[in-house]
This record gives structure tokens, sequence and C-alpha cells, in this order.
């Protein structure tokens, strides 16, 4: 991305031309500055007892009070524990299904099947997640879903109650929502590669899974680690409508369904539970930067141009 | 030139994908299925593929108070609309700026944007930002403003394809012209860039469409519900059917509530499914587009 137009002393004096320019950027950064700077200011409330009245300023400083309250209930470490364990596990899932299925995808040849399958896998992630809900409950919902009623009739199961169950049922739809999203980002790595790699490789005999793992897999290893180490960036934060709306808000699986997001909504919206709210929110904003710089970083180090900056 | 070995990965490739189109398709098949099953069938054996009495009762009652979704369905037009104009609009402008490398202090207006990328305030502090200091419960803009601009990584997709796929020439010949700055922009960036403003604009679209947070958050008048806001409702509370609809003297016991519940996801979702296909090839792309860097 380098200017190969040097500055010259002629654009330096004439200044004036760019004025339009920045008459141009004001639009995109006032909406830059209100919706992701101003809320900067706020981060102070998590050292503030909030008062609606006072407002942000005027509020009272308690110190770290309220995180001394957050860290002393079971909650902080229920959330902290379970985004960073879904997003481990999924970061790992997603990357093993994603590039087999990606792989097996580019082996088809039928381009109307590829397309179908492609169309077809890629539905769900199109969904929101208020819609992922009620197609989880068709199979769920204890007297009428349809598990239960095939599967389990003589014992029925309590889904809605049993949290023994829900880190599997996130699992799955998690991933049943994700698959197409994981199978397109790889393939288009691999339809990236090219194809005399194949050819030469097949004139020697290479049987198709020694290619696979000969070529394929070594060149889509840097989309792999990039994507791998960004996801770990975003490891603090959670998929809220996931946690929120699959489970359908049911206090009972709390102890498997409870993240920093939906802790956050719930404490602030809910409960009007407003310093610990801003405490948590705090803290996933601060380690959650800590992370994506770490991660960054680290991307940086391996392939400068995949780096975010 | 077709060995075994490649014959025995092509089928298994296919199985792998048939299996896999299958579940991705069967829950909303399942859901289709079960609006259109008869309540009292629904409610003693279940949802299921094979219902033993089918009815139109559901959609008979959705009918009954078609006004609200007609109504949410207007609100999410109009959010949509209305947000991908401003979205695309206000992005190409953003990148278009940040093209220029020439231009002082563009290095640090791009790292304001990156920095977005990295570090937020929060649900909270932004929460209280947007009903606070601007006000805006309760009124169109809540569905609108928040998801402007949603991803940075747009913008950078937008300044890359600015700088380095429409050559300098041609801005320069339109400035010779005597065309000002704006004008090259809206005649001769954004006509030659509208691949990558197509997508943006699906991909933001995309994301108006399914908002149903910034309701959840912001919206309490339901005369402000957009369709996911409608759904969101029904789904944490059945009875919300009957507020819904005004209709006080209609009791939850009259509602065939276990299929509608599965008719309102199927209204809700229908328009999606059906437009769908035609831009799955771009949603693909744009899938790809907004989570690598251009």
């Amino acid at each position: 991305m380098s200017n190969n137009v040097g500055k010259t002393g002629k654009n330096k004096t004439n200044w004036k031309h760019w004025i339009p320019l920045y008459i141009m950027a004001i639009p995109g950064f006032t909406y830059l500055f209100i919706n992701n700077y101003m809320p900067l200011y706020g981060l102070q409330l998590a050292f503030k007892n909030y008062s609606f009245k006072k407002g942000i300023t005027g509020s009272q400083w308690v110190g770290f009070k309220n995180f001394k309250f957050l860290f002393a209930s079971d909650d902080a470490f229920i959330m902290i524990r379970n985004t960073l364990c879904y997003n481990i596990v999924w970061i790992i899932v997603g990357v093993v299904f994603g590039v087999s299925v990606a792989i097996l995808f580019n082996e088809i040849r039928n381009r109307f099947a590829k397309k179908i399958y492609q169309t077809v896998i890629l539905l769900p992630y199109l969904m929101s997640m208020v819609v992922v809900a009620y197609l989880v409950y068709a199979f769920l919902a204890t007297d009428t879903g349809l598990f239960n009623n095939v599967f389990f009739k003589d014992n029925p199961i309590q889904w809605y109650v049993e949290s023994k169950y829900w880190p599997f049922i996130l699992t799955f739809v998690n991933q049943w929502k994700g698959i197409g999203f994981g199978m397109v980002l790889y393939l288009s790595t691999i339809l990236g590669i090219d194809n005399s790699l194949y050819e030469a490789a097949m004139l020697d005999g290479a049987s198709k899974w020694q290619q696979i793992r000969l070529i394929t897999l070594p060149l889509l290893r840097p989309t792999i680690v990039m994507l791998m180490i960004m996801n770990i960036g975003q490891i603090f934060r959670s998929d809220f409508g996931l946690f929120y709306q699959v489970p359908m808000m049911q206090t009972a699986l709390n102890d498997v369904t409870q993240t920093i997001d939906t802790y956050v909504y719930r404490a602030l919206l809910v409960n009007n539970n407003f310093g610990m709210s801003a405490a948590a929110s705090f803290v996933q904003s601060v380690v959650g930067f800590i992370f994506i710089v770490a991660a960054n970083a680290l991307v940086r180090r391996l392939d400068e141009n995949s780096s975010l900056f | 030139m077709v060995s075994k070995d490649q014959k025995i990965w092509v089928a298994v490739a296919h199985i792998v994908l048939i299996t896999l189109s299958a579940l991705a398709i069967l829950p909303f098949l399942l859901l289709i299925i079960a609006s259109f099953t008869d309540d009292s069938v629904a409610l003693l054996n279940g949802y299921s593929f094979f219902p033993e009495k089918l009815s139109l009762d559901a959609y008979r009652f959705i009918f009954a108070g078609a006004s609200i979704y007609l109504k949410a369905y207007g609100v999410t037009v109009i959010v949509t609309v209305a947000g991908t104009v401003m979205n695309i609009f206000l992005t190409a402008l953003t990148a278009y700026v940040l093209s220029k490398r020439r231009l002082p202090g563009v290095k640090i207006m791009n790292l304001l944007v990156i920095f977005t990328m990295l570090f937020n305030g929060g649900l909270v502090a932004t929460y209280i930002n947007y009903s606070n200091v601007f006000h805006i419960k309760d009124t169109l803009f809540a569905l609108i403003v928040p998801n402007l601009m949603m991803n940075a990584f747009m913008i950078m997709l937008a300044r890359n394809y600015f700088e380095h796929s429409i050559p300098e020439e041609i801005y320069e010949s339109a400035r010779i012209d005597g065309a000002s700055e704006f004008r090259v922009f809206t005649t001769i960036a954004m006509p030659l860039s509208v691949p990558i403003l197509a997508t943006i604009g699906l991909m933001g679209s995309i994301a108006y469409w399914n908002d149903w947070q910034n309701s959840l958050y912001y919206i309490n008048n339901k005369s402000l519900y957009s369709i996911q806001a409608v759904l969101n409702s029904i789904n944490q509370a059945v009875s919300a059917l009957a507020t819904m609809a005004g209709n006080s003297s209609v009791s939850t016991a009259e509602i065939p509530t276990t299929t509608v519940r599965m008719a309102v996801a199927v209204v809700g979702i229908l328009p999606l499914i059906i437009v769908y296909p035609f831009f799955q090839k771009y949603f693909a792309q744009g899938l790809v587009a907004g989570s690598v860097k251009g």
C-alpha cells in the first residue's frame, strides 16, 4: 500500500486543494464520534454510583466498589468461564468442521449440486437468532417438541430446565448456523490454490489424501492461523443472540448459558443493577481490547498484510 | 483421469454435504409443517413432520390480526431501506477520503476508524449515550443509527477498491475537467465501484432486516416493533399474541397458540427465504469480503 507518488512541494503549499476532502470526511467521522467515541466517556460509570438525575459526570465516584461486588458474586466466575470455554471449543470445532467441509465441497465437480449445497447450508447463517430460537423450540419444547414426542415419549426431558444438555445444544446450534460461513471462507482460499500443483502431484501418483495433506492443508494454514487468531482476539465477546434467545431466557439454565454479554444486558435492563453491569461491561471492553491487540501483534509477526493495523 | 480414489472422495463429499443440507433445511421444514398442523393434534402429538391432521387455523388467526404484521413489516422495510442507503453512502464517502493517501492527516483518520474495531464502550456506555444524551428511545432512529457503518472491514474494503482498482488518471481527468471532489466521488468513484457497494449494501440490509437487539434495548412502543421485535416478544411470552392483537376479549386459551407460534415465525422468515436464492451468490461473496481484509 505504498504510495509511489511522493509528496511534492506543490501539494504542501496548495493546502486549499484538500479542503473538500476534509468536508467529505465530516459525516462519517461525526457518526464514529457519536457511535464509538462518545460512549468511551461513559466507561467511567464502572467506577461510579450512577444516578440518572445527576448524569455521568455528576454521579459519585465509588472507586472499585462495583468490581468488588461483581467479583464477590458467583456470576463473575460463571460468565467469564462460559464466555471463554464456549469460544475456545467453538474456535477449534469450527476450524475442523469448516476446513473439512470446504475440502470435501471442493471435490464435487457437479456445478448444479454445488450450488444447491452451498445455498442450503448457508441458509441458517442468514437467519436471525430469534428465528433460530423458534426452530430449536420446535424440537425441544417439553410438551409439544418433536424430540420428546418421538424419542423420549416415555420419560420426556425438560430441555429448558436441565442445564446439563445445554453445552451440547448451544455448540450444535452454533455450528449448525455457522458451518456454511466457515465453508465459504476456507473455500475461497482453496479456490485460489494453483491447479498445476494438483496436476503435478497426480502425475507423481499422489493419492487424494496425500494431495490434501501435502498441498491443500499447508496452503490453507495461513488462512486458518489468521482466522483463529482473529477469533481469539474476540474471545471475550459472545454471541448475545445465541445465549439470550435460544435458551428462551430460562434462568434455570444460567449456569451454562450466562455469558458476559447476557449478564450485562440482564443487569442493565432487567434487574436494574447498574453498577455491576457497568463493571462487567468495562472488564469486557478492556480485556477484550488487550486480547485483540495481542492477537493482532501476533498476526503481524506472521503475515504483515493480514493484520488489522 | 478419474481414478477410483477420486470417485470415493466425491461419493463421501456428496454424502457429507447431503447430510449437512438436510440438517440445515429440516428445522425450517418442521416449522412450516407445524404451522399447518391442527392445533389439537399438535398439542397431543407435538410438532411433527407427518401430522395426522392439517389445518389453516393458525393462519386464519394471523390474518385476523394481520395489521400487526403488516405494520411490523412496514417498520422493518423503512428501517432496512433507509439504513442501507445511509450505510452505503456513509461507508463509501468515508472510504473515499481514506483512499487519498496523500491527504495530510489521513493516517490518523485511518487509525480512528481501526480503533473502533478494537475497542468499544460496551453496552452500558452505549446505551446511556443513546438513551440519555441523544434520547433515541422509542424512535425509528434507535433502529437505524446504532447499525450505520457497522463494520469497519467494509470501510477498508471500499477504501482499497477506490485506491487500487480505479486508476488515479480517471479521477485526475475529471478534476481537470473542473469537477469538484464531491462530484468526482458521486460520478466517478461510486459508479465504478458498484460491485463493492452492492456487497456493502447487501450485508448491511441483511443486518438491518434481522436486527432485534436494538428493538430490545430501545423500543417499548409496540407500534415501532419491527418484524423481528414482534417475533421476539411472542417468543418471550406467547401471551403477547393476544395483547399484540389489541384484542383483550380473546383469551390466550382460545388462540391456537401451539401452531400460531410456528405460523408467526413462518410469516417472519418468508420474504427472506423467497428472495434468498437470488442473492445467495453475493451473500457468500460478501461474507468472505467482510471477514478477511480486502
